[in-house]
């Protein structure tokens, strides 16, 4: 194996474990390709299995012989190895440096892993686009499954079916795409039975300073009304942020083009400042010697719940529109990969019953996220406790999940899963052994073969035995709406992370 | 009466404390002699206490009408908008006499009547017996014995007649102690530990100065260090910042001289007096009633007015007094300046950790009982009873309610009652319902005769007890240990359900607790079923009627009763009858949400850019 040249000590004995609310255990430390493996070789006590690509940042620091290496993982635990021996020390950090920054997606865990369990149901196959599509097929005819991206050349961060209105041509297709910022042209995202109301997403159309604008994209967007229905277009920019992209080719739908669609703004953070958000707000959690101003006042500037409450409040008005207004809506930010995929999902969360059982939110999480192009191997690379800065990592994802978490709070009775599912989530898009949080989007998911070589979470978590850690005992099916509330007296910090 | 001059008001508006737009609720104002009554179109009604009543404020004439905002001291803020502003004056003018009497026999407690007759009043008030609780703890004993110095309230007007000291400590040292104690309230026992031998003991500051010493008062500490047999040593806890006992010297008063007591540790803990807490709360108030308050501004109010702060200061001094006795084995003597704000916080929340029948529902009630009704907090005061000094006025006791609802958050199933026996209790506090907190100290209460005059809230609470039931209560675990909680700033929340009672909105739309309560009253429902069929079944065979009668009876019971078994298993109870009303899901309706109005406004207007805000619509066009 290639990892062994990384390895230069696998193994040390007497090494300490020291980890937050433990006690702290002695034993071996082994290290291996994938894993950072603590036991303390007795049988009753469990040992610590530690996945490199878990690991955001390390630490090293010398007192006498006794090294000392501190690992901050993606998850935000801390641990601390006491380690005898200086040069052991150097080794096994230099070692956990390496194995942890791999360059190579293909030597990643995912593809070595080989499930221990009989795979009932695979789930690369749980939810496709078709069956999907089946759900409200019955209930309209007015959409189609296109396969106009099925090589991936008219946006390349789409999957290769697609649901479009019936009435528009691939060919209509392939030209919207090009006056949509990477391709992403309009598509269906959520069919709402209750009234035939839609929520589509996009890309920003690509007006520019010129105010360019493109037949075929104002008629696919008409297409999605109804006869003397009005829709409105939610951006989830400010109104600023929106002309200043026009400077950039990018921007925003004109209202003499699109007479029969309201724009709204409802502006969301995204990338470094949510990053930085999340950096403040883990080392607010992390240092318990805050008295209570102190920690208040960080909690404050960290502006993470800010953040949840804008998502929430956009999502509630992209539901409200739907469900009280009778109106489809569009929604989309810049690239329509981040906050656009925020606020599509939370509001099928609200609206939904179904998004809120297990299998429903599964289904949603593969549709709007993975299918939709969130460019999860970019944003999840690194976590709260890395230094070097990416221009493209943000907790996109984590703030999802965050929302969905708030409104389960509030709704403590109409989720089919609980916090630990959330938690299980979070967990695997940063690090795991299962391969479907791999990649930025289907076409280099696709080329990485990960349906071939590695297993998909779903196989995993579906089984019978693994889904009742995630049930919540208290459900009980809820075919309502549900309105949760956005006052920041409502919205607690989620502790389980 | 003679105060009320309009008795009915109609087409008064009721606002949304919350809501930017004008959407309100109209409807019927009464005022009746005790309550404010508000009857909106759906026929719900608002019923206020006048007690309650904390503010009432007249602002600026509007079109629509004059508004009368309304401040309640159990933190209901209600907006009306009279039409006539004749009529808005009358009745701010008739609340604002009403809200503030003047004298005791004009409130409402002396002419509440539950209907009982004298022998069941009577019985109520010997609900909760002291004596008995200072049995339950193991005193008297061969060490504490009860002291008949302060009989006739001669030594401390404050105190209550029965009080605890050590048996070694004889009449002239509780005497001369109590002369050079602050008030004359000297050292007494609070609460007796009987597996560790050690006590809780209070008492105000001494009258120490800059160096005034009293032998008598040095024997009773020694006297109280001694009836514990396993430590020597003592420790001696001033709940208040060093700085202002320092201050105090200047004024004759002060702590007490480690030097001049023998095997004594001395200790600040430093929770700020009542005026700090009175604007504290005022502020956490002030930021809470904001419109449209955003994230940021929440916590930073919620900083600057370092309530929690306050609330964390006051739980660690408890953690402190608990662990002196549980680690160490060592006795302990709380005091403040006059030993009946803090230290009744500290004394009973330190209790409260150690033993678990504080944590039942009639052990709190002899909890509040003890340590804060008969050792004199002066709760008139402090809730503002009557018209008097409004720099008297503190939440002390609100603060205490808090310091136990942040317990219940980090021990679930260690209490047995809920967050609404705590709410409940504050809303009685400052109700004057019932007699318990009326007056300052025993002597006071008796003066008042409130025992023949008035009724005991206590009763009525445990009658109702069903309601204040923690489901997740489960007494064997946790029946000997101590509480020992964790005070890192991030586990101390901000109480929305306290504070932000009467806001619905802000609420959890689905409440797990109350899904519980009803899956147990239905459980327990389905077992009398079973055993009624059983019996059933039994008196037929008895009878050895018609065997297939029997059959079917039996065919009947058997499918239901695995289901029973896992009664805990949640997921089976949806297969069993519900009824209906229990399900009612609450965010089904969008009238309760903070963006309702939205919906609207789209249809009326056609704005350029709509932005949300604070979950509550607002237009630019």
């Amino acid at each position: 194996m290639e990892f062994a040249e990384l390895i230069k000590t696998p193994r040390v004995d007497n090494v300490v474990l020291h980890r937050p609310f433990y006690p702290a255990v002695e034993g071996t430390l082994c290290l291996t390709g994938h894993h950072l493996i603590l036991s303390s070789r007795q049988d009753n006590t469990e040992e610590l299995w530690l996945l490199h690509s878990n690991i955001d940042a390390i630490d090293k620091r010398f007192v006498g012989s006794l090294g000392t290496i501190i690992i901050k993982c993606k998850d935000f635990r801390i641990i601390q190895l006491d380690i005898p021996g200086m040069e052991e020390c150097l080794n096994i950090a230099s070692s956990i440096e390496a194995l942890s920054t791999l360059d190579s997606i293909t030597l990643m865990y995912p593809f070595f892993y080989r499930p221990m369990f009989e795979v009932i149901e695979d789930g690369w196959h749980s939810f496709l686009p078709e069956q999907e599509f089946e759900l409200y097929s019955s209930a309209t005819s007015e959409w189609r499954l296109s396969y106009v991206n099925k090589d991936f050349a008219v946006c390349a961060s789409y999957p290769p079916i697609v649901t479009v209105p019936k009435s528009i041509d691939d060919e209509a297709l392939r030209k919207v795409a090009t006056f949509r910022h990477g391709g992403r042209f309009p598509v269906l995202s959520y069919y709402h039975k209750k009234n035939g109301m839609v929520i589509m997403r996009s890309g920003q159309p690509l007006t520019g300073t010129n105010g360019r604008r493109c037949k075929e994209d104002e008629k696919l967007i008409n297409a999605t009304l109804r006869a003397g229905k009005r829709g409105y277009i939610i951006d989830t920019r400010s109104l600023n942020v929106a002309q200043q992209a026009r400077a950039k080719g990018g921007g925003f739908e004109q209202e003499a083009h699109y007479p029969q669609w309201r724009r709204i703004h409802k502006s969301i953070e995204r990338y470094h400042i949510l990053q930085e958000s999340l950096i403040k707000l883990v080392e607010a959690c992390n240092d318990q010697t805050h008295n209570m101003d102190r920690w208040l006042s960080k909690l404050e500037a960290s502006n993470w719940l800010t953040h949840i409450k804008e998502i929430l409040t956009a999502a509630c008005l992209a539901a409200q529109c739907i469900d009280r207004e009778g109106a489809s809506i569009l929604i989309h930010g810049t690239e329509g990969t981040d906050s656009t995929l925020q606020v599509t999902s939370l509001a099928q969360i609200i609206l939904e019953p179904r998004s809120r059982t297990i299998r429903g939110f599964e289904a949603l999480i593969e549709r709007e996220w993975l299918q939709a192009g969130h460019p999860f191997q970019q944003r999840c690379a690194q976590s709260a406790y890395c230094n070097t800065k990416q221009k493209w990592e943000a907790p996109v994802f984590l703030l999802f999940l965050d929302c969905v978490w708030q409104i389960l709070r509030q709704f403590p009775c109409s989720f089919e899963f609980n916090e630990n599912f959330l938690i299980m989530l979070f967990e695997h898009a940063y690090a795991s052994q299962f391969g479907t949080f791999l990649g930025n989007n289907e076409s280099e998911r696709c080329k990485l073969k990960l349906q071939q070589k590695t297993m998909s979470l779903w196989s995993w978590v579906n089984q019978p035995g693994e889904l009742s850690q995630f049930t919540n005992p208290l459900f009980e099916a809820n075919n309502l709406v549900i309105w949760p509330s956005v006052a920041p007296q409502s919205l607690p910090l989620w502790e389980g992370i | 009466m003679e105060h009320i001059r309009t008795t009915k008001v109609e087409q008064v508006k009721l606002l949304d404390r919350f809501s930017t737009s004008n959407k309100s609720l109209t409807g019927t104002l009464y005022l009746t002699a005790t309550h404010l009554l508000f009857i909106d179109s759906h026929q719900k009604e608002t019923w206020i206490l006048h007690h309650h009543i904390a503010s009432v404020e007249k602002l600026a004439l509007t079109t629509s009408g004059c508004p009368l905002v309304i401040q309640c001291k159990n933190f209901r803020t209600v907006h009306f908008i009279v039409p006539r502003e004749r009529d808005c004056h009358d009745i701010y003018n008739s609340l604002l006499q009403l809200s503030k009497q003047g004298k005791y026999e004009d409130l409402y407690a002396f002419s509440y009547n539950p209907k009982q007759n004298d022998s069941e009043r009577l019985q109520g008030w010997q609900l909760i017996d002291l004596a008995e609780e200072y049995e339950r703890m193991g005193v008297p004993n061969s060490h504490w014995q009860l002291s008949d110095a302060n009989r006739d309230y001669k030594i401390c007007e404050t105190y209550p007649r029965e009080l605890y000291v050590p048996r070694i400590a004889s009449k002239p040292i509780i005497v001369g102690s109590s002369k050079f104690r602050s008030k004359g309230r000297f050292p007494v026992l609070s609460y007796y530990h009987q597996d560790k031998e050690a006590a809780i003991c209070r008492c105000s500051q001494p009258l120490s100065g800059f160096s005034a010493r009293c032998l008598e008062d040095e024997h009773l500490l020694q006297a109280i260090s001694k009836a514990n047999p396993v430590n020597r040593y003592m420790y001696v806890v001033d709940t208040r910042p060093k700085l202002n006992a320092m201050a105090n010297r200047a004024a004759g008063k002060g702590y007490e001289n480690e030097d001049n007591y023998s095997n004594i540790r001395f200790q600040f803990v430093g929770i700020e007096n009542i005026h700090v807490m009175r604007s504290s709360l005022q502020k956490l108030l002030e930021v809470n009633g904001t419109k449209g308050l955003s994230v940021n501004d929440f916590y930073s109010g919620l900083e600057s007015s370092g309530w929690l702060r306050h609330i964390k200061a006051v739980m660690d001094a408890a953690i402190f007094l608990a662990r002196a006795i549980t680690v160490e084995n060592a006795s302990v003597l709380v005091h403040c300046s006059d030993g009946w704000d803090r230290t009744s916080q500290v004394c009973s929340l330190g209790s409260l950790l150690l033993d678990s029948y504080y944590r039942t529902i009639k052990g709190f009630m002899v909890l509040i009982e003890k340590d804060w009704i008969s050792f004199g907090h002066k709760f008139s005061e402090r809730c503002g009873h009557l018209d008097g000094d409004p720099k008297e006025v503190s939440p002390v006791f609100t603060q205490f309610l808090e310091c136990v609802w942040h317990l219940t958050e980090q021990f679930p199933q260690a209490f047995e009652f809920s967050e609404a026996f705590l709410l409940q209790i504050h809303e009685h506090i400052h109700s004057c319902q019932f007699g318990n907190f009326l007056g300052n100290c025993q002597k006071e209460r008796e003066e008042l005769k409130l025992k023949e005059k008035t009724y005991s809230l206590w009763p009525f609470l445990l009658e109702d007890q069903k309601k204040y039931l923690n489901p997740l209560y489960s007494s064997k675990s946790h029946r000997f240990t101590v509480l020992e909680p964790n005070t890192i700033s991030f586990n101390f929340k901000f109480w929305r359900n306290m504070y932000h009672q009467f806001d619905r909105t802000l609420h959890p739309r689905q409440s797990v607790f109350n899904m519980i309560m009803n899956m147990n009253e239905q459980n327990k429902q389905l077992e009398k079923d079973i055993k009624d069929l059983e019996s059933k079944i039994k008196q037929r065979k008895n009878k050895q009627t018609d065997g297939i009668l029997t059959k079917e009876l039996l065919h009947s019971v058997h499918p239901e009763s695995p289901t029973l078994k896992t009664s805990l298993c949640f997921k089976e109870q949806t297969l069993l009858p519900v009824n209906d009303a229990l399900r009612t899901i609450e965010g089904s309706s969008l009238a309760d949400n903070r963006y309702s109005e939205y919906a609207e406004e789209f249809s009326k207007s056609e704005p350029a850019v709509v932005s949300l805000e604070y979950g509550v619509a607002r237009m630019t066009c």
